[in-house]
């Protein structure tokens, strides 16, 4: 089935401000939007530029912005979608090159958080022990796969992209509740920074714009109650 | 162009690349180069496991593990190397639980541990739980984990950066040239060590489990210098790709216990291996598969077949494999708890690559002479540990045992000679004519066509089953391709993020070890593991149990050599399930 895509091009090469390029692609069942931009790219125009690896929602590569809405594109299915499909890049992020964005600063906000186990000296021979139900207290922190859609759909990144925004602090959350870990004093300054967990207003678009059914905002309330209980 | 220099310089950021990365940063200077971030990396996508013989959940010991690799490989593979991965994969996965992997747990805290495909107790008896996990994102936690801690080493990363070329000279390597894919500018890296770990190259058939990264780059650079590839025909088939595009369903669905059935609702392995059943290597299951479909009994008569985990129930399923779950809702429309799943063969790994020796370090000749300052680990090298079937569990396994050996061994290099001397007279002018004539190609060809033809012909005619026919035809349709590539023009003018660039060249390099790939396959006259000949039966020991070895001649030509399997304790058997 033949459907509309507007896409948005930017090249900063080209004297050319950004516009939105249409194209029409033959679909076929089951295609998502990627396959759509692979059929544009490969068949029509080769100066479409996005990114896009794993192509099943793993590697978070291909987070953009569909119809309005944060999406992982290899993921998302053209036919729940209606009449002429809008692909932008990520919103809150500079644009590089079509729908491709800058991640750098994302992922330097990742580092900030230390996202790494902090811990004394191991057993040298054997695991760790932990209760299956100290692990589940990861579930829902340790899947996020840095797409970068959360933060770029909050408004208080949009305002200050210093903020750590959602991504990260849901990162932090994996390391401050992993039972084995001892570094949340490390973190704390960090955390409790100008850009850290009070720049969140519980808007909650995180949540909506997770692909992966995560609750980065939750996290960021647990977060607070913590420091709030160290404090004390 | 820029020049940098580090101690070491990793290619790559997948499981293997990492632990280099990691290990070697303990000491030395370390700069990791990878096309895509890091944590894009396809370690990222395994889901099953990493195979270590701890017994928590049932006895085991590292000498069953060593004797199901041996006979997994079909004895293809060097047992000093699969005795030294099954023995290291003890301390290794503590490594990793101590480095912060969220492993699932046993309800004594323990690693939990599952079974997997051609892993058993006892010497070839009972299945055994030997594969670790967390939940089934194993490879997104191991990722991202070793990601973390190379950052925390200060590894520096160069992320976006396509590797283009190898600075060898004289037998000795001093770095490489990356084309920044950000600005479209070449950058030469100065290195006292350099390891390739750029993962497989399985997206060169049209059904892949791959992601579209899986270009097998190192292989391609490495044989414009004359290093040989080893083993290059044998190439995994996995027996669960979801119908029909083929991504992965991870063996975990098999190992907790799923079937497998044809339109007859019949558990056809039955007759293919009847001991083990859905548990029989995957070369095995695969050809079962693909031989029901191939005689009328896929599902509705059509290319694939039924599994089914609907009698596991909700709650294993969604505790265990909540991302099979995830995947086949999302892109099959099937709700595995209730309806089966379809799927068939999808290539999926490649058991050759860049031969090496126990400390990774790349092999002029392919059998003991070392490129001096030349590393490989992870699913690009092959030391061999897989011979010519790989067992589910084992390459995440070798990534990090091998990636972690390799990151000891470079940093003893660099204490060893010192820091590198930036701009000995190599001349780099080369790299930048080449790219430079490369965004200049113009032409009426396509490379996404001429891409195309080359996945479709992979897989028609070097797939589960191959003969001389086939093999012959696909030589001739990829020399075809390769003259069809001079003419493939360039729409992207564009230095910034120059993507038709960068498909252009991983182009290159599909067809160069394709040519590999189908060459090695024509020479080989027999059955073994995944290199499956219908037209010769069986494996023949006395002709074949050996390495091949694929140069690349100064005219462009490839000559074969062969070299002999390195046998410490098991000769072969024959194989059965
Ligand atoms: C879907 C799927 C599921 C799997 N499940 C399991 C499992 O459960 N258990 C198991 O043991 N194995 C599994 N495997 C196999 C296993 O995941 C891989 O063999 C292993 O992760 C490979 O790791 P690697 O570090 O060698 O390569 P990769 O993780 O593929 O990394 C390759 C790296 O090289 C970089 N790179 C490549 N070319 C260039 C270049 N030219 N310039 C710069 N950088 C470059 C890439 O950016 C990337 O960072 C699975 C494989 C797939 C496809
Ligand atoms: S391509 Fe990997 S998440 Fe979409």
């Amino acid at each position: 089935m033949e459907r509309q895509f507007k896409v948005f091009r930017y090249d900063p090469e080209s004297s050319k401000k950004p516009y939105f390029q249409t194209y029409t692609v033959d679909v076929q069942k089951s295609w998502t939007i990627l396959d759509a931009l692979n059929a544009i790219k490969w068949e029509q125009d080769g100066s479409l530029s996005y990114r896009r690896s794993c192509r099943h929602g793993i590697c978070g590569s291909c987070a953009m912005k569909i119809n309005g809405k944060n999406e992982l594109a290899c993921e998302l299915q053209v036919f729940t979608l209606k009449g002429v499909i809008k692909v932008e890049p990520l919103p809150g992020f500079e644009v590089l090159r079509d729908l491709v964005t800058d991640m750098d600063r994302f992922f330097g906000h990742i580092e900030a958080v230390k996202p790494w186990l902090i811990a004394g000296l191991s057993p040298t021979d054997k695991e760790r022990l932990q209760s299956p139900e100290d692990r589940k207290k990861l579930d829902g922190l340790y899947e996020c796969i840095l797409c970068g859609a959360c933060t770029s759909s909050c408004p208080s990144y949009w305002s200050n992209d210093d903020f750590l925004g959602p991504a990260a602090l849901l990162k932090a959350a994996r390391y401050c509740f992993d039972t084995r870990d001892e570094g949340f004093h490390e973190r704390m300054d960090v955390l409790n920074s100008r850009n850290g967990l009070w720049r969140c207003h519980t808007i909650f678009n995180c949540v909506e714009a997770c692909p992966k059914d995560l609750n980065p905002t939750e996290a960021i309330v647990r977060l607070r109650a913590r420091l709030a209980a160290e404090k004390i | 162009m820029e020049h940098h220099r580090h101690d070491v310089v990793v290619v790559g950021a997948g499981i293997a690349g990492l632990y280099a990365a990691m290990k070697a940063g303990e000491s030395a200077d370390v700069a990791v180069l990878s096309k895509i971030y890091p944590t894009r990396s396809h370690s990222g996508a395994a889901q099953g496991g990493c195979a270590a013989a701890l017994g928590n959940e049932t006895e085991d010991n590292w000498e069953w593990h060593f004797y199901d690799t041996v006979r997994g490989s079909d004895y293809l593979g060097d047992q000093d190397a699969q005795e030294l991965l099954v023995k290291e994969a003890i301390p290794v996965m503590y490594e990793m639980e101590h480095l912060g992997v969220p492993f699932s747990r046993t309800p004594d805290g323990k690693i939990a541990q599952r079974k997997f495909g051609g892993h058993f107790g006892q010497f070839g008896k009972a299945p055994v739980q030997r594969s670790c996990y967390a939940a089934d994102r194993t490879g997104h936690a191991q990722l991202h984990c070793l990601y973390e801690q190379s950052l925390k080493c200060g590894v520096r990363f160069y992320n976006e950066f396509l590797v283009v070329s190898l600075m060898i000279e004289d037998g000795v390597c001093h770095g490489v040239i990356a084309l920044e894919i950000r600005t479209g500018m070449l950058h030469a890296f100065w290195a006292r060590a350099v390891m390739l770990a750029t993962g497989g190259y399985a997206r060169a058939w049209k059904v892949t489990s791959n992601a579209h990264a899986n270009t097998g780059d190192g292989l391609s650079l490495v044989l414009g210098h004359g290093i040989p590839l080893e083993d290059m025909e044998f190439v995994q088939f996995h027996p669960t790709g979801l119908y029909p595009i083929g991504i992965l369903v991870s063996e975990a669905a098999r190992g907790e216990g799923g079937y497998i059935f044809n339109k007859d609702g019949e558990r056809f392995m039955k007759k293919y291996a009847e001991a083990k059943m859905e548990l029989a290597p995957r070369d095995v299951v695969s050809r079962a598969e693909t031989t029901e479909i191939n005689e009328g009994r896929g599902i509705d008569g059509a290319d694939y077949i039924h599994l089914d985990l609907t009698h596991l129930g909700a709650d294993k399923i969604l505790e265990r494999l909540p991302q099979v779950h995830e995947l086949v809702f999302k892109f099959a429309g099937v709700d595995c708890i209730k309806e089966p799943i379809p799927i068939r063969p999808t290539a999926h790994y490649s058991m050759g690559g860049i031969p090496t020796d126990l400390d990774t370090r790349v092999l002029l000749d392919g059998r003991e002479t070392p490129v001096e300052g030349l590393y490989a680990s992870g699913e690009c090298a092959c030391v061999s540990n897989h011979g010519a079937n790989r067992l589910g569990t084992n390459s995440t396994l070798e990534a990090a045992v091998f990636g972690r050996r390799g990151g000891m061994a470079m940093a003893e290099f660099v204490k060893e000679k010192g820091p590198v001397v930036v701009g000995t007279a190599i001349p780099t002018q080369h790299v930048e004519d080449e790219v430079a004539h490369y965004r200049a190609h113009e032409g009426k060809e396509r490379a996404s066509v001429v891409r195309g033809e080359l996945q479709d012909a992979m897989q028609n005619l070097c797939g589960v089953f191959r003969d001389e026919e086939k093999l012959s035809k696909l030589v001739a349709k990829i020399a075809d391709l390769q003259e069809r590539f001079e003419h493939v023009g360039l729409q992207d003018k564009s230095k910034v993020f120059n993507t038709e660039l960068n498909e252009l060249v991983e182009l290159k390099h599909m067809l160069d070890f394709c040519e590999v790939i189908a060459k090695s396959a024509l020479a080989r006259q027999e059955c073994r593991g995944a290199h499956w000949r219908t037209d010769f039966s069986g494996r023949d020991d006395e002709k074949w149990h050996k390495h091949t070895l694929a140069f690349k001649e100064k005219d462009g030509s490839l000559r074969f050599e062969y070299k002999p399997v390195v046998i410490t304790k098991y000769p072969p058997e024959a194989r059965k399930y």
